[in-house]
């Protein structure tokens, strides 16, 4: 007698598209907002961008520190009225310190199997949670890769369904993207897609980006030289296409984030500061 | 390695000319069986993950389908058509295997060509009907083509589905393929008999557009046909709903990358002798 195969599986696929791609001074993540599952949408309205966010009682802390040591009280107060109380140049210096302290360093995309996907946005928050009252300070882009990575490995033989992108900024204020597979194999790259429409979308990043080698000795730098206004554009023109030849990727709605933080510590007060787009929703029609 | 030419060589060549058989040819039924038990994997074929409508109105038939054709999950034809044409007051949507739609429409529409031609009488849609489903029910299902036939004959304005099998429907609305249960939550609410001609092109064009926007099986534009007594009216695109989202207004450049290292072009006379033979070989 044939040995009997269970015709259930715990895996779905809810298909949708992730695409990061990293600058010199900034990351753009964008992601459709649609999960499907076989020839139906379950909805249109679907975040799959996880926000690796600063914890409350954290940014309390960085509160009192700047108070403590820079003598200002700066979450309380407009950027427009530090501005007219004190010295320019002190306190747009300061502002940025707490702009860069407070900010939010990584974003993950996920597509895949969104159960799965829920329960490791859920473990990584947690561990990211645990990270920040341990070390007063948010995890840097490039340890939640390594986290993400021993994540995903932990569950290698009932891997999650997810497949991510993690972008952010590292502690240079330089952008990144990391990729993997289910399993937590993973690289830092310039750019990278994931999900129903990577197939289609990674040909043409790799046409108009071009990464340098990994392998390559000197090791080159992995960004894109594109503006951060035609990177965005460049997700835009992915996600159209893919959406005319893939049927689990939508572009009437796409998520798309992007952010950089010029900061005055290494890079001088006079430097002009870029505002922080966070959550910067395009509607495209 | 297994020897395919083995079966053919026990045949021996008989003297008189044989006449092909007519139909599918089943010849390597018995190896592909074979070796899709050794794990081979059969290609896989273009489906039409359709919506497929048609409604009956006032004074004649309306028919409608999406034009999205699909491969897994990439869409294969942005553009295909889907109402095909049976006769010149018959047509008939198709959803399914591409191919066996194509062919069992062509199939049947010459046959209908023929009849007309041997009765001089308009065709009916019965007739087809019944062609179509002895059809599909001598293939038993292999054949995967589900239709909504429509047009209008002496007898007045007519409507079927046909399933895969050959078992058929006749109804005064229908809907057919992936998106036929969006599609006929449309009908199901708002169709009423003695609809007028714009109402019935309306009503079609919502139930595709439902099935366009609910079921991933469907996409792009809607094609609608009307058939009234002696004209009927081709309404190729009729919406166009899914225009491009987004066009960059820088443009990209695609730079070369394939070099051509050598071209040489030999012209085939030299290689062969042209014989002209004359007359009417290739004669209609």
């Amino acid at each position: 007698m044939p040995k009997e195969h269970a015709n259930w599986s715990p895996y779905d696929n809810n298909g949708g598209t992730c695409v990061a791609i990293a600058g010199a001074d900034y990351c753009v993540i964008a992601a459709d907002t649609r999960m499907s599952t076989g020839y139906s949408i379950l909805t249109r309205d679907y975040s799959k961008i996880c926000k690796l966010k600063l914890e409350s009682l954290m940014e309390k802390r960085i509160r009192n520190w700047l108070f403590a040591y820079l003598g200002v009280e700066l979450a309380s107060q407009s950027f427009r009225r530090i501005k007219d109380k004190c010295d320019f140049q002190v306190y747009l210096c300061r502002f940025m310190v707490w702009e860069y302290l407070r900010a939010d360093k990584s974003f993950m995309a996920s597509s895949g199997f969104q159960a799965d996907v829920k329960a490791l946005q859920k473990v990584l928050s947690s561990r990211h949670l645990i990270y920040q009252h341990q070390h007063n300070k948010q995890m840097s882009c490039p340890a939640m890769a390594q986290l993400l990575s021993n994540t995903l490995y932990y569950k290698r033989f009932f891997p999650y369904y997810a497949f991510n992108v993690l972008g952010g900024l590292d502690s240079e204020g330089k952008g990144c993207v990391f990729t993997y597979d289910a399993v937590g194999s993973y690289e830092r790259v310039g750019y990278s897609a994931q999900g129903s429409g990577a197939t289609l979308i990674t040909p043409f990043l790799d046409n108009q980006l071009k990464s340098p080698s990994p392998l390559l000795l000197p090791a080159k730098d992995a960004v894109t030289p594109l503006s951060e206004a035609e990177a965005i554009d460049l997700v835009k023109t992915c996600f159209s296409s893919a959406t005319e030849r893939d049927i689990y990727t939508v572009s009437s709605y796409i998520l798309v984030f992007s952010f950089s933080y010029a900061f005055a510590l290494s890079r001088g007060v006079n430097e002009s500061s870029r505002d922080q787009k966070i959550n910067t929703r395009l509607e495209l029609d | 390695m297994v020897n395919i030419l083995k079966y053919r060589c026990l045949k021996m060549p008989s003297e008189t000319m044989e006449v092909p058989k007519t139909g599918f040819s089943f010849d390597l039924c018995r190896r592909n069986d074979m070796l899709a038990k050794k794990g081979l994997k059969s290609p896989s074929y273009l489906k039409t993950g359709t919506t497929i409508v048609g409604l009956i109105f006032e004074n004649g038939v309306i028919l409608g389908a999406d034009t999205r054709a699909t491969a897994g999950p990439i869409v294969a034809d942005k553009n295909c058509e889907k109402i095909h044409y049976m006769a010149p007051n018959i047509y008939c949507c198709g959803a399914g295997t591409a191919a066996d739609t194509e062919a069992v429409t062509d199939n049947i529409s010459s046959q209908l060509k023929l009849h007309r031609y041997h009765t001089g009488r308009e065709s009916r849609v019965v007739t087809a009907l019944t062609l179509l489903k002895s059809h599909l029910f001598r293939y038993q299902g292999h054949v995967s083509a589900a239709l909504v036939l429509g047009g209008v004959d002496v007898t007045g304005p007519h409507l079927y589905t046909i399933y895969p099998h050959g078992s058929t429907d006749t109804l005064p609305y229908a809907t057919m393929g992936s998106g036929s249960l969006a599609a006929m939550a449309i009908f199901e609410s708002e169709y009423r008999e003695g609809l007028t001609r714009d109402e019935g092109v309306n009503l079609v064009t919502k139930a595709i557009c439902s099935g366009i926007f609910n079921d991933l099986g469907s996409g792009s534009n809607v094609d609608v046909c009307v058939i009234e007594k002696g004209k009927k009216e081709y309404l190729r695109n009729h919406l166009t709903p899914n225009p491009r989202t987004y066009v960059s207004s820088r443009g990209y450049t695609f730079s070369k990358k394939a070099e051509v290292l050598l071209t040489k072009i030999t012209p085939l006379k030299e290689l062969v002798e042209v014989v002209e033979v004359g007359g009417d070989a290739m004669e209609e």
